[in-house]
C-alpha cells in the first residue's frame, strides 16, 4: 500500500490546466519532492493532496483510501504553508493545540503532546509567545509542530524554508531531514530548488507544465535526466545544438558548427540520423586545457569570462559557432598553468558517457 | 532663516506648529461648546430661552422623570437593536464583498455608497412615501389590490425607526468589518480546515476573533448615531413615536428650556461614553477569551 497514490489526477482552473493527468506513488515514509519552476503545477498537486482543490478529473488515495471530494478537515494530512499561516491571535502553544482540540483528543494529552511537539523542534518555554514575537526560523519550527503533533500519515510542505534566509535555510533542510527519519512520516515537499531538493530527497518528481517529466533518486535525475527540460532544470547544464551524423552502440556522433569532429553522446530518448538535437553535458564534466586531450569530446573555443566563485572558478567559452560552454574546475586541484585568462584559446574536454542527445 | 533653523533643530515644535490648526479648531467649536453646554445644563432657564446664572441640580432631577426616563431607555432599546440587526446583516456581506475578485470587490463597495450621493433627508422621505399608514407604496398598493382590508403597521412606530436607522447606517457597519476581513489572510482559514476544524470552528476560532476590531469600529458607527438619532424617528415615527433625540431638539427649539436640554445631552453623552468603554473593553477581552483553546496551555 502507497502512502499516497495519484491516478491520472487533472485540475483546470478555467481554461488553464494546472495538473495534466498526473499519476504518482508515494511510499510510507519516503521524503518525496515535487520540484520545479513557479507555475509547473506542484504547488496545485500538492493542495489537491491536502483537500483546498478538488480535482477536476482522476483519482486521489491517501493510504490505501480514496479521498474523493473530502474536505480538508477530513483528511489524515497535515500541512506546513509557505508563509506559515500560524493564527496571530493565538500564542504558540495554542497554535500546535488547534488540530488536536479539533479532533477531541483529552486535555491532559494535548498538554503533553503539545509539550512534546516543541520540545521536538526546539521551542519549549516559547509556548505562551506570539507568533509575531517570533524570528521567521522560530515561526518555521511552529508551523512544522503544528502539523506534526496531529502525527498524520502525510505531511505535506509547500515550499515552507522560501523565506528564510541562505544559512537557516540550509541548517533547517539538514534538521528536516533529521526530523522526518526520527518521526518516520511520509513526507511530500514542494520545492522551485533543485539543490534543496536533491539534498533532502528519498525521491524527486520533476514537474513542468503541469506534468510529471521524471520520477527518480537524486542521483538519477542529476545524472540520467530523461529529457532536455530536467537536464537543465537540475543543476548547471551545457546545451550545444547540432546534427545527427552517425548512430552506433546508444551512442550519436553529432557534428556541432564550424567544430574539427563531431561530438559523441548517448542517445535517450529515439534519436533518429539527420536530426537537430541538443547535446547536454555538465559543466564540473569539461576540462579545460591548452591542448587537445587523447580520448573523449574536443572542441577549440576562446575564453570569454572568468568567475571566481571560492571554491571553483567557472570559465564561459566561446566556440567557433558563437555557441557557449560553460567550464568549472576545482580551484583546489589546479596548477597555476591550469589557470586562464579572458582570450585566451583553449580546448575544452569531456567524457563521452556524461554526454547526452536529446532530440527536441 | 532662523526659524527654519530653530524648527529643524527641534522637530517635536514643528509637529506641533502642524497641530495648532486643527487643535484650534476643535477647541473653539467642539470642546468650548461642550462645555457651555455642561455649564447650562446646571442653570435655570430664562422666560423665553437662554439661561439665567443661577447654579440648579433641578435639570437633572427632572431627568429621572419617568417620562423622560422611558424614553431614553426606548432609544436605548432602539439603538441596541439597530446595531444588532446592522451586524446581523452586515457581516455576511462585508465577508461576501471581501472573498470577491478585486474588481468586483470594488464595484461592490462603490455600489454600497452610491445611495449616500443622495441627499440624507430625501432618502428619508423616500422611505416615508414607501412605509405611509394609507398611501404608501406597499400599504396603497396592498389595500387597492384588496389583498388587506387594514393598512400593516408599517409606519409610525419602532419598525419604521428601526428600519430607516438600519438603511443609513448599515454601511457604516460593512465598511470596517469588510477593511478587517479584507486583510485577513486566506491561508489561515485553509490552516484551520486543514487542522481538522470544520467550518463551523473555522469561522469561531478564527474568522470572528480575527474581525472583531471592525465589528466593534462598526458597532461603534452605528450605535453612537442611532441613540442620538433625531430625524429619522421625526419623520418616520410620524410624530407618534419619539426618541431622546427628538426631545432633546424640542427641549432648544419648541420648548425654549435650554437648560433642561443641555442635561438630557449631557445624559446622553455619558451614556455613550459608558457604551464606548464598554465595547472596547469587552472586545479585547472577547478577542483573548475566544483566542484562548478551551484547554489552558
Amino acid at each position: 500500500m502507497y502512502a499516497v497514490e495519484l491516478k491520472e489526477v487533472s485540475k483546470h482552473f478555467g481554461s488553464v490546466t494546472a495538473v495534466n493527468r498526473l499519476s504518482l506513488r508515494i511510499a510510507d515514509g519516503e521524503f518525496f519532492s515535487l520540484l520545479g519552476p513557479s507555475g509547473c503545477g506542484k504547488t496545485t498537486t500538492l493542495r489537491l493532496i491536502a483537500g483546498f482543490e478538488m480535482p477536476s478529473a482522476g483519482e486521489i488515495f491517501i493510504g490505501g483510501n480514496e479521498q474523493g471530494y473530502l474536505p480538508a478537515n477530513r483528511r489524515p494530512v497535515n500541512t506546513v504553508f509557505q508563509h506559515y499561516a500560524l493564527f496571530p491571535h493565538m500564542s504558540v502553544a495554542q497554535n500546535v493545540a488547534f488540530g488536536l482540540e479539533m479532533s477531541g483528543v483529552p486535555r491532559r494529552e494535548i498538554q503533553r503532546r503539545v509539550g512534546e511537539a516543541l520540545e521536538m523542534v526546539h521551542l519549549s518555554g516559547l509556548g505562551n509567545r506570539k507568533p509575531g514575537q517570533l524570528s521567521g526560523g522560530q515561526q518555521q519550527r511552529v508551523a512544522l509542530a503544528r502539523a506534526l503533533v496531529n502525527r498524520p500519515k502525510v505531511l505535506l510542505l509547500d515550499e515552507p524554508l522560501g523565506a528564510l534566509d541562505l544559512k537557516l535555510r540550509k541548517a533547517m533542510q539538514v534538521e528536516l531531514k533529521a526530523l522526518q527519519h526520527q518521526v518516520g512520516i511520509t513526507f511530500i515537499y514542494v520545492t522551485h530548488d533543485q539543490e534543496e531538493a536533491l539534498t533532502m530527497s528519498d525521491r524527486i518528481g520533476v514537474m513542468h507544465k503541469g506534468s510529471l517529466l521524471q520520477v527518480g533518486s537524486p542521483q538519477e535525475v542529476y545524472e540520467a535526466p530523461q529529457t532536455r527540460f530536467v537536464s537543465d532544470f537540475i543543476g548547471d547544464t551545457n546545451h550545444l545544438d547540432g546534427l545527427v551524423t552517425g548512430l552506433a552502440n546508444g551512442e550519436a556522433a553529432v557534428q556541432i558548427r564550424g567544430a574539427q569532429q563531431p561530438v559523441r553522446a548517448l542517445t535517450v530518448n529515439g534519436v533518429r540520423l539527420g536530426q537537430q538535437v541538443t547535446v547536454a553535458f555538465r559543466p564540473e564534466k569539461v576540462l579545460l586545457d591548452r591542448q587537445a586531450q587523447p580520448d573523449g569530446n574536443t572542441l577549440a573555443g576562446r575564453v570569454v569570462d572568468v568567475v571566481y566563485t571560492g571554491s571553483s572558478t567557472t570559465y564561459l567559452v566561446r566556440l567557433q559557432d558563437g555557441q557557449q560552454v560553460m567550464a568549472r574546475q576545482q580551484n583546489a586541484a589546479v596548477s597555476p598553468q591550469m589557470r586562464f585568462q579572458s582570450g585566451d584559446l583553449v580546448t575544452l574536454s569531456w567524457p563521452v558517457h556524461a554526454c547526452k542527445a536529446f532530440a527536441e | 532663516m532662523h526659524i527654519a533653523k530653530t524648527l529643524r533643530r527641534y522637530p517635536a515644535l514643528s509637529a506641533w506648529l502642524l497641530l495648532l490648526p486643527a487643535v484650534g479648531w476643535l477647541l473653539l467649536f467642539f470642546i468650548a461648546p461642550l462645555f457651555i453646554v455642561l455649564a447650562f445644563s446646571f442653570m435655570q432657564g430664562a422666560t423665553y430661552g437662554g439661561v439665567k446664572a443661577v447654579f440648579t441640580l433641578s435639570n437633572y432631577a427632572r431627568v429621572i422623570d419617568p417620562l423622560y426616563l422611558s424614553t431614553f431607555l426606548r432609544s436605548l432599546y432602539i439603538a441596541i437593536l439597530t446595531t444588532a440587526i446592522c451586524l446581523l446583516l452586515g457581516f455576511p456581506l462585508a465577508y461576501f464583498i471581501a472573498t470577491r475578485p478585486q474588481r468586483l470587490r470594488y464595484a461592490l463597495l462603490l455600489a454600497l455608497m452610491v445611495p449616500f450621493w443622495t441627499n440624507f433627508l430625501i432618502r428619508t422621505y423616500a422611505w416615508l412615501t414607501i412605509l405611509r399608514t394609507n398611501t404608501g407604496l406597499i400599504n396603497g398598493t396592498l389595500l387597492a389590490l384588496g389583498v388587506i382590508q387594514q393598512p400593516l403597521p408599517l409606519f409610525g412606530n419602532d419598525f419604521a425607526i428601526v428600519l430607516g436607522l438600519v438603511y443609513g447606517w448599515l454601511p457604516d457597519m460593512v465598511l470596517p468589518i469588510y477593511a478587517a476581513l479584507e486583510r485577513l489572510d486566506r491561508s489561515l482559514l485553509e490552516a484551520a480546515s486543514d487542522l481538522y476544524a470544520p467550518r463551523s470552528r473555522v469561522f469561531l476560532r478564527v474568522i470572528w476573533p480575527l474581525s472583531l476590531p471592525g465589528v466593534v469600529a462598526g458597532a461603534m458607527l452605528v450605535f453612537i448615531p442611532s441613540l442620538g438619532a433625531f430625524v429619522i424617528p421625526a419623520i418616520l415615527g410620524g410624530g407618534k413615536s419619539l426618541m431622546i433625540g427628538n426631545v432633546i431638539s424640542n427641549q432648544f427649539l419648541t420648548a425654549r428650556d435650554w437648560p433642561f436640554g443641555s442635561a438630557l445631552s449631557i445624559l446622553m453623552m455619558a451614556v455613550m461614553l459608558a457604551a464606548t468603554l464598554i465595547y472596547f473593553r469587552s472586545a479585547t477581552h472577547s478577542q483573548a477569551r475566544t483566542a484562548r483553546s478551551e484547554v489552558d496551555l
